[in-house]
C-alpha cells in the first residue's frame, strides 16, 4: 500500500498545494526603463523600452512572480467581483444583465460546462437504457456484435473521436450538408452559430457517454430477478409497468454509478472544444486552464491556477453529496 | 419452460431491433466513413458538390489516377514524422500501464486485506481525486517542473500520467481483490507464509484477470491522453494525440487536412483491435465498479 499512497499524495495532493501557491501569485510585469532623450531645440522625448535582462533576473529570483494574495481570483478573467457588481447595478433588465455577464471568460466557460453536464448525462443515461432494454430482447447472436460497435465511441480518444464527428458536421461534410440541404440554407454551418456550435458538441458528448450506461444497466438488467418479474406479469403489470415498477428499482445502485462517473467525466469536457475548433462560440472551465498555459509567449501560471482552484470548488460542490453516499454505503454496506 | 416471460408481441421485438439498428448506425457509420474518406483526396471528403464524390472517389480519380491514395498516410507518417509521435506513444503507454499495475496491484491488495478504518478514507479520497479535471493538476506541475528543469521528457509525462492513473487503477484492484476471498491467503498465512509470500504464492496466480482489466483501462487512460502530454512534452517527444492537435492549425492552411484525418484513422486502428481482442475483459471492467461497489 505504500508506494501507490506515496505516489497519490506526491503527485495528486502535493500539485493542489502548488497551484494553490501559485494562484496567489502573478506574473511580474515588464521591466520598463523610461529614459529622456533631449534635443537642443526640440524639448525632451520620453522613451521606454523593456528591460528583457532585469525582467529575466526577476523571474530567476522569484518564479512563482509576484505576490497577489487572492487577487487574480477576483480580477476580470475569473470571479469578476467588480465587473458584476457594475452589471448588476448599471444593467438595462435582467437580459442585460444575464448577456454581460456571459461575456465575463469565467462565466461564459462556466455556462457551456454547466449546461454540457445537465444535457449530456441525463440524455446519455436515458439513451443508454433504451439501448440495453432493446438489446435485451434481442437473441443472443447479435449481443456481442452490438456490445462491439458501442464499445468504440466510448474507449475513442476523446480529441480523436470528437474531429471524426466534426469532419462530418463539417459544412463540407456528409452530416453539415445534409443539415444544410434539410434546413435549405446554404450558409448554415457549426463554426458561425453558437448555439448550433453548443448542440453538436453536446451530440458529441451523448453519442461518447450512451455506451457506457449502456454496458452498465445491460449488465444490470441480467441482474433483475425473474421471479419478480413473473409475478408482476401474473399480477397484470404491464411492459412499461414492468419496467417502471421492477426493473428500475432493482437497478437503482447502478444509477447512483454512472450518475457519478458521468458527472466526473462530462464536468471535465475539453477535448471536443479544441476538435470542434470551437473556442469562439464554447469555452469550458478545463479549456480556460489550457489556454492559459498553451500560450505563444508567457504562460499564465497564476491564472490557470486560479481558474484550476475554482474549478476543483465547483467539482467539489458537485460531487461531494454524491461521495456521501458512497461513504456511506462503503463503511455501512460491506466489511 | 418456454415461459411466457420471453414472449412478446411482435411489434414491440420490430421496434427494438430497429432502435438498436439505428444505434448501430449511429456507433460505427462516422468510423466507417472516415477510414474510407482517409484514402480519397480532400476534394472529395471535404466535397462542396456531393458527399457522393466521397464514396465513388471523383477527385481523387483525376488527380491520382486511381480511386484510392494512401498520399494522406504517406503524409502524415513520413512526410511530417508521425512515426516519431507513434514511438513515443508507445514508450509512454507501456511504461504507465507497467508502473502503474505495478502500484495499484499492491496498493488495491493492501487496502483490500486492510482493518484499518481509514482505507475508506483512503478510497474515497481516490475518488475525490479521480473527479478532479486533469488539467487542474496539470497546471500545478507545470511550473515546479520547469524549475527542476524535467518539463519536456518522456519519463515526466510517465510519472504524471501514473499519478492521474492511480486512484482509477486502486479502485479497481481495490474491488477486484475484494473479490478474493480471504480465506485463500489467510490459509497460507496459517501455513507459515509471511505476507509477502501469502501475495505471491496464493494471489499472484489468480489475480490476471484484473490485472488484465486494469491494465486495458490503465493503457486506455495513457493513450487517450492529451491534457497531460499535450503540455508537458516538447514537440520532439510529442504523442500521437497531441501531434494531431497540432495538424489542425498548422496544416488546414497548407491543405493537407488529410494528413490528420490518415492519422486520425491511424489512432483508431489500435483501439479497434483492442476492443476486438479484449472486448470480455473491457466489459467486465466496467461493469466490476458497478456491481461491487
Amino acid at each position: 500500500m505504500g508506494p501507490s499512497l506515496i505516489a497519490m499524495f506526491l503527485f495528486m495532493a502535493l500539485p493542489i498545494v502548488s497551484i494553490f501557491v501559485q494562484s496567489l501569485h502573478i506574473e511580474h510585469p515588464q521591466v520598463v526603463i523610461v529614459s529622456e532623450t533631449c534635443q537642443p531645440f526640440g524639448g525632451c522625448v520620453e522613451t521606454t523600452s523593456v528591460d528583457a535582462a532585469a525582467g529575466a533576473k526577476l523571474r530567476a529570483e522569484a518564479p512563482l512572480g509576484q505576490f497577489n494574495g487572492f487577487g487574480t481570483y477576483g480580477d476580470r478573467n475569473h470571479l469578476a467581483f467588480a465587473e458584476i457588481g457594475i452589471i448588476l447595478t448599471e444593467s438595462a433588465g435582467l437580459g442585460d444583465a444575464v448577456s454581460r455577464i456571459y461575456n465575463l471568460p469565467l462565466y461564459r466557460a462556466l455556462a457551456f460546462t454547466v449546461a454540457y453536464t445537465a444535457v449530456v448525462t441525463p440524455l446519455a443515461m436515458i439513451l443508454g437504457f433504451l439501448i440495453a432494454l432493446a438489446v435485451n430482447t434481442l437473441p443472443q447472436l447479435f449481443k456481442g456484435t452490438v456490445i462491439f460497435f458501442s464499445l468504440v465511441p466510448m474507449l475513442i480518444t476523446p480529441l480523436v473521436g470528437a474531429l471524426i464527428l466534426y469532419w462530418m458536421l463539417n459544412a463540407e461534410g456528409i452530416l453539415g450538408a445534409a443539415i444544410q440541404g434539410l434546413f435549405n440554407d446554404p450558409n448554415l454551418s457549426t463554426r458561425t452559430s453558437a448555439p448550433l456550435t453548443w448542440v453538436t458538441l453536446m451530440t458529441y458528448g451523448v453519442w461518447t457517454n450512451a455506451p457506457f450506461s449502456f454496458i452498465v444497466f445491460y449488465a444490470g438488467l441480467q441482474a433483475v430477478p425473474r421471479e419478480t418479474l413473473e409475478a408482476a406479469m401474473i399480477d397484470g403489470a404491464s411492459r412499461i409497468e414492468r419496467i417502471r415498477f421492477v426493473v428500475l428499482p432493482s437497478i437503482k445502485p447502478l444509477v447512483l454509478f454512472v450518475l457519478l462517473v458521468q458527472l466526473m467525466d462530462n464536468f471535465r469536457v475539453f477535448e471536443p472544444i479544441i476538435s470542434f475548433n470551437a473556442a469562439s462560440n464554447a469555452s469550458s472551465l478545463s479549456f480556460l486552464v489550457y489556454s492559459s498555459l498553451n500560450t505563444q509567449t508567457t504562460q499564465l501560471f497564476g491564472s490557470a491556477a486560479a481558474t484550476s482552484m475554482i474549478t476543483i470548488g465547483f467539482i467539489t460542490v458537485l460531487i461531494v453529496p454524491v461521495l456521501l453516499r458512497v461513504a456511506r454505503d462503503l463503511s455501512g454496506g460491506k466489511t | 419452460m418456454a415461459d411466457a416471460y420471453n414472449r412478446r408481441p411482435a411489434i414491440v421485438s420490430f421496434v427494438a431491433m430497429a432502435f438498436v439498428l439505428f444505434w448501430l448506425i449511429i456507433a460505427a457509420f462516422p468510423f466507417a466513413w472516415t477510414v474510407w474518406g482517409s484514402f480519397k483526396v480532400q476534394a472529395d471528403f471535404f466535397s462542396r458538390d456531393s458527399w457522393w464524390n466521397a464514396i465513388v472517389g471523383t477527385s481523387t480519380n483525376r488527380v491520382t489516377g486511381s480511386t484510392f491514395t494512401s498520399a494522406g498516410y504517406y503524409g502524415a507518417w513520413v512526410t511530417t514524422g508521425f512515426w516519431r509521435a507513434a514511438v513515443n506513444t508507445a514508450i509512454i503507454t507501456v511504461a504507465v500501464t507497467v508502473i502503474s499495475l505495478t502500484l495499484g496491484t499492491l496498493g488495491g491488495y493492501a487496502l483490500a486485506r486492510s482493518t484499518h478504518r481509514y482505507r475508506f478514507g483512503i478510497l474515497i479520497a481516490a475518488l475525490f481525486f479521480r473527479a478532479m479535471p486533469d488539467i487542474t493538476l496539470v497546471s500545478g506541475y507545470l511550473l515546479p517542473f520547469f524549475q527542476l528543469n524535467i518539463w519536456g521528457y518522456l519519463p515526466t509525462a510517465v510519472i504524471v500520467l501514473v499519478a492521474l492513473n492511480q486512484p482509477f487503477t486502486l479502485w479497481m484492484m481495490y474491488s477486484f481483490f475484494q473479490g478474493i476471498p480471504r480465506d485463500l491467503d489467510e490459509s497460507a498465512l496459517v501455513d507459515g507464509c509471511t505476507r509477502f509470500q501469502a501475495f505471491r504464492l496464493a494471489i499472484i496466480p489468480v489475480m490476471w484477470p484484473g490485472v488484465i482489466t486494469t491494465g486495458l483501462f490503465s493503457f486506455l487512460l495513457a493513450y487517450n491522453d492529451f491534457s497531460v502530454s499535450g503540455l508537458i512534452l516538447t514537440e520532439q517527444n510529442q504523442t500521437m494525440v497531441p501531434k494531431i492537435a497540432s495538424y489542425l492549425g498548422k496544416i488546414q492552411s497548407d491543405g493537407n487536412i488529410m494528413f490528420a484525418v490518415a492519422a486520425v484513422v491511424s489512432v483508431t486502428i489500435p483501439i479497434f483491435l483492442l476492443v476486438m481482442f479484449f472486448q470480455r475483459y473491457l466489459v467486465s471492467g466496467l461493469t466490476a465498479g458497478a456491481v461491487k461497489g
